[in-house]
């Protein structure tokens, strides 16, 4: 049996050491002293001292307390039982179920081989036109949605889940409120998707380690579905705590930090993580969304800096709304020529009329006498914004398009827009309708 | 097998600490054994009896007093027939080979010979006994797809060597021995069709160097005609994330005037390998009517794959292209992105506990920059042929701030510099180049003085531009105005292209000439209009006309003849002509 150990050297934030022999790196760990069990991992070998990180914080652990090496890595229970269930980050029951404990998996595993990824060539319809049209979600994408405190980014996740055309939904809940987590059960539930879901939560309330486990857990999860040729799509949030955990465990370890107290492999464990997002030769996929919350509004904050470098492009959320500046999905493109055949040129031409709305609104604001030119661009803006920006909206690709068309031939003349020519003599609405017919023929 | 066994003192991430007995070399290759598996991994510091190694892969599972057994030899690659259309990752293990035998994951300890050891080769030699051949000299040659690849003297040979024997024309596998060389000192060396040279050292085995000054034809029109490269040139493409680095650069390895392209994945996203290599195959290059993968070499280390074997794939990548360099072909290596390295620097730096400089990079972060952008170069081979290794690097700098070290590092060594903006990209106007504070020191195949007039007037219209935003447009002259909306146009007409748009996609050098031309004859054209309205509605439709214009393919310039897309073609350029006829103020 496993050699029990009772002499700790050294408790320093969340990490213990210990003189262990025999014991490898990354090996788990039961601590045990009067407040209990917890899991630790060992993170650092230095001769005969072993430091670990504990889960459940060193808080209350005494010098005489129990350590037990388990002789294996960090695991967990994968089985199709784990849908509909809501675990922790060390994988035990927060629901009221059962602990899983069969087939268990080796978390945080090796990288998928490039060769054995396709080209990602099926879009994720999420009925939302910000992201249907304009930054279309494509299966194996991973795209940050980075918002600041306030926004309603959990909602839209929500959203997001219940909407979604995937098979397997997990969501990986990091440093989350417990309001928050609620919100996701309750809400999944009540639209009936929690069926097909499983839930990884760590509350602020809960100990800083298990929060670094989440990503990990959900996404090794999210692996075996994605073998059984399943559609998974991942969400997390929030990274940001993610990335402040990792902060906290290596300034405990003393390493040198590199940018605002962040360790100098930030953007090696952040792609750690999002490169788990695959679509596979022969079996399913994987997407993953994340919320990255920036700190102060400051997109070059390090965490969502490294974020974006990471993912296949970012939707910005702000105002509620998504921000067609900014928001970009970069696999878009292999997307939209199937989907049909104006769907770029709409997509294009109206961000680009959208962005001469704003310099007109900033105009407009100084105070400059509007030209003809701003006025229907006035008109524009107002209805793209009400129109299709707005997060409640609800509609198909298709009819999203056809809106599209709509408010453009309702607002410019066809060389206005710089659109192509034969786009325009097949596209262009013949006669320009009034607000009240648009209305009755979406009804 | 080598007897020097250390053994295992300490783990940190992907550092591992040996005690030694024997000698050891800085830089050597290790294995550290866990199980059965061999981790491959280098020495990187010595301090007294105990080395410090990074391991090329995770370390989870290793324990004090495991074996880690030294091997003598610096990391290497294997360098033959057969690199070409292969997709390696950053230790030159061929992926596919790998994904064959492993699954879909990549599992580590797992290493694969670089070179098909079984293929046989055509090997015509040309080198004959008693001919005096030195390091990189031709012996023979074997057909690779639609190169004549050269069998050279192994590069590390010293000094003069006398042929002693040449292998007939026949087939051979790339470890057979295709002729024997006496050096000064009488020993005779074997030579085979594959040798090894390690990566960290440059391969010098030509005549001498040249200044590069022929361009290098991207068909990226902003690049070409305004901020061209040189063949053996370097550059560099800084750009926050999502301003179109990969786009462009990929865009770049497809379309570029060169023989042979090596794409350096480092650091970045798995999925634009994937890309690259699932289309490239399908795609016809167009110098050569054959697949677009026959030309084209991938190093993928990709961002979630070990960080030491990071370090080592730009190095990798530019070793190979030394070595086609060596047969007297242009080689344009495509790193993306370097930024990354640099970061692979600053971990293993970091872990070793090294004093930090800016950012916490490394101290040597400049002169190990300065040295892998000194690789590039155009080369006289002693034959008196001519070969190239051209290197563009995309820089992720942090924060989307080019004051950063890596950025600032790379500007001080490269020969252009595309800075790509965060402005242009938000506002969709790819390739985001920055028209204004990107620069060049090649020189374009267009006239300077036209390059100089059409950057006049984009300079002059954005400052109207800028000067519109506070005393607004009717604060602004009709002629200011005009200035202002020719910039837009030209803009919008020349520097912006678009990458998925079969004939837009790609201008030739002759295109470019004939259109830039006209453009720049349009820019000097002085216009009377009565309003601003009127020359906004003008500008509106001639940059919709022009930019049909981009999309009709010009007559003879096409791979097949497109009768009907070449009328086109002339016809908007008469229409362009007629519409300018009309506004032109010849007062």
């Amino acid at each position: 049996m496993h050699k029990i150990y009772h002499r700790i050297d050294k408790i320093a934030g969340n990490v213990i050491t210990v003189e262990a022999t025999n014991v490898s790196y990354r090996e788990l760990a039961q601590v045990t002293s009067r407040q209990g069990t917890s899991l630790a991992q060992v993170i650092r070998l230095d001769g005969d001292h072993v430091s670990l990180q504990v889960f459940a914080g060193s808080r209350g652990i005494a010098t005489d307390a129990q350590v037990r090496f388990l002789g294996h890595p960090m695991q967990t229970a994968f089985s199709e039982a784990l849908l509909g269930r809501v675990f922790t980050g060390s994988g035990t029951p927060r629901d009221k179920g059962p602990p899983i404990a069969e087939n268990m998996i080796n978390i945080g595993g090796p990288s998928v081989n490039p060769a054995k990824r396709i080209i990602p060539r099926r879009m994720v319809r999420t009925g939302i036109p910000m992201i249907d049209v304009f930054n279309t979600l494509v299966e194996s994408q991973k795209l940050p949605v980075f918002s600041v405190a306030g926004e309603p980014y959990n909602p839209l996740l929500a959203r997001i889940a219940l909407q979604a055309e995937v098979d397997v939904i997990v969501l990986g809940g990091m440093g989350l409120k417990h309001d928050d987590y609620l919100f996701f059960r309750d809400y999944l539930e009540e639209h009936g998707a929690l069926a097909r879901a499983v839930m990884f939560v760590h509350t602020a309330a809960d100990p800083t380690v298990e929060c670094l486990m989440v990503p990990d857990i959900s996404l090794a999860v999210a692996e075996q579905f994605a073998l059984q040729n399943k559609r998974v799509l991942v969400l997390l949030t929030d990274m940001t705590n993610f990335a402040d955990s990792l902060k906290e465990i290596a300034i405990t370890m003393e390493q040198i930090p590199s940018n605002r107290g962040y360790p100098g492999d930030l953007y090696s464990q952040l792609a750690a993580r999002y490169e788990k997002a695959v679509d596979f030769d022969t079996a399913g996929s994987i997407t993953v969304l994340a919320v990255t919350t920036m700190p102060g509004d400051d997109v070059t904050h390090p965490v969502p800096d490294n974020t974006g470098y990471i993912t296949e492009g970012q939707f910005y959320l702000r105002n509620g709304r998504i921000e067609p500046f900014g928001s970009l999905s970069r696999l878009k493109q292999l997307v939209n020529n199937k989907t049909r055949e104006d769907h770029r040129t709409i997509m294009n031409t109206m961000i680009q009329l959208y962005a001469g709305y704003k310099e007109t609104l900033e105009k407009q604001a100084m105070g400059f006498r509007m030209s003809n030119w701003d006025r229907k661009l006035l008109k524009y803006g107002e209805r793209f914004e009400k129109e299709l920006m707005d997060l409640t909206v609800n509609i198909p690709l298709e009819e999203a398009l056809d809106l599209g068309w709509r408010i453009l031939a309702d607002c410019f003349e066809p060389a206005e827009t710089g659109i192509p020519s034969k786009f325009i003599e097949k596209f262009w609405p013949k006669t320009a309708k009034t607000q009240e017919a648009v209305e009755a023929a979406t009804k | 097998m080598s007897e020097n066994i250390g053994k295992i003192v300490g783990v940190n991430g992907n550092l591992l600490t040996v005690e030694f007995n024997q000698p050891v070399t800085q830089n050597e290759v290790g294995f550290a054994a866990l199980g059965d598996l061999k981790l491959k991994s280098e020495v990187i510091r010595i301090r007294g009896r105990r080395a410090e190694l990074q391991v090329f892969e995770d370390t989870t599972g290793l324990k004090v007093g495991d074996p880690v057994e030294f091997t003598g030899d610096l990391l290497a690659v294997e360098l033959g027939p057969g690199l070409l259309t292969q997709i390696y990752d950053g230790l030159q293990n061929p992926l596919p080979a790998l994904a064959e035998k492993c699954g879909f994951f990549l599992q580590r300890g797992a290493y694969l010979q670089s070179l098909d050891r079984q293929r046989k080769w055509a090997f015509t030699p040309s080198a004959k006994k008693g001919d005096t051949v030195q390091a990189g000299d031709k012996l023979g040659s074997v057909p690779e797809g639609i190169f004549e690849h050269r069998i050279m003297v192994p590069f590390g040979v010293r000094g003069k060597c006398t042929v002693e024997d040449v292998a007939a024309q026949g087939e051979y596998r790339v470890e057979d021995v295709v002729a024997k060389i006496r050096n000064e000192r009488g020993d005779v060396l074997e030579v085979r069709m594959m040798q090894r040279w390690p990566v960290k050292f440059p391969i010098r085995a030509y005549g001498e160097r040249l200044r590069p000054v022929e361009p290098l034809i991207t068909k990226v029109r902003i690049v070409d005609t305004f901020f061209p490269v040189a063949r053996g040139g370097t550059y560099c493409i800084p750009g926050p994330f999502g301003a179109g680095k990969t786009v462009l650069q990929q865009i770049t390895s497809r379309y570029a005037d060169v023989d042979v392209v090596i794409i350096a994945a480092c650091g970045e996203r798995a999925g634009e390998v994937v890309e690259t290599l699932r289309e490239f195959p399908e795609l016809t290059d167009p110098r050569t009517g054959k697949s677009l993968m026959e030309r084209t070499l991938i190093i993928c280390n990709t961002s979630s794959m070990p960080v030491a074997a990071r370090e080592a794939s730009v190095y990798t990548a530019v070793t190979i292209a030394e070595y086609y360099r060596q047969m007297g072909l242009h080689v344009l290596l495509l790193a993306d992105s370097t930024s990354r390295w640099a970061q692979a620097l600053r971990e293993v730096s970091g872990r070793l506990e090294e004093i930090p400089g800016e950012e916490a990079f490394p101290a040597y972060l400049e002169s190990v920059i300065a040295a892998f952008y000194e690789r590039g170069g155009l080369v006289k081979l002693r034959d008196g042929g001519v070969g190239s290794v051209t290197i563009g690097g995309t820089v992720s700098p942090a924060g989307g701030n080019f004051e950063e070290p890596v950025t600032q590092s790379t500007l001080k060594v490269v020969g252009a510099f595309h800075g790509l903006s965060r402005e242009r990209s938000d506002a969709r106007r790819y390739p985001a180049i920055h028209p204004l504070e990107s620069w060049s020191k090649y020189p374009s195949f267009v006239s300077d003085e036209d390059v100089r007039e059409a950057r006049h007037v984009l300079r002059q219209g954005n400052e109207v531009g800028q000067m519109m935003k506070v005393v607004g447009e009717e604060g602004t002259s009709l002629d200011d105005f005009v200035v202002y909306l020719k910039g837009e146009y030209v803009d919008a007409v020349y520097l912006q292209q678009d990458a998925y748009h079969a004939v837009d996609a790609a201008t030739s050098s002759a295109r470019q000439q004939y259109v830039f031309e006209r453009l720049v004859k349009i820019l000097r054209t002085k216009m009377a209009f009565d309003d601003k309205d009127g020359a906004r509605k003008f500008f509106q439709q001639l940059t919709q006309t022009t930019k049909d214009w981009n999309r009709a393919p010009m007559p003879g310039d096409g791979k097949q003849a497109d009768p009907e897309g070449e009328k086109q073609f002339k016809d908007l350029e008469a229409r362009i002509e007629k519409m300018i006829e009309e506004v032109a103020d010849y007062a």
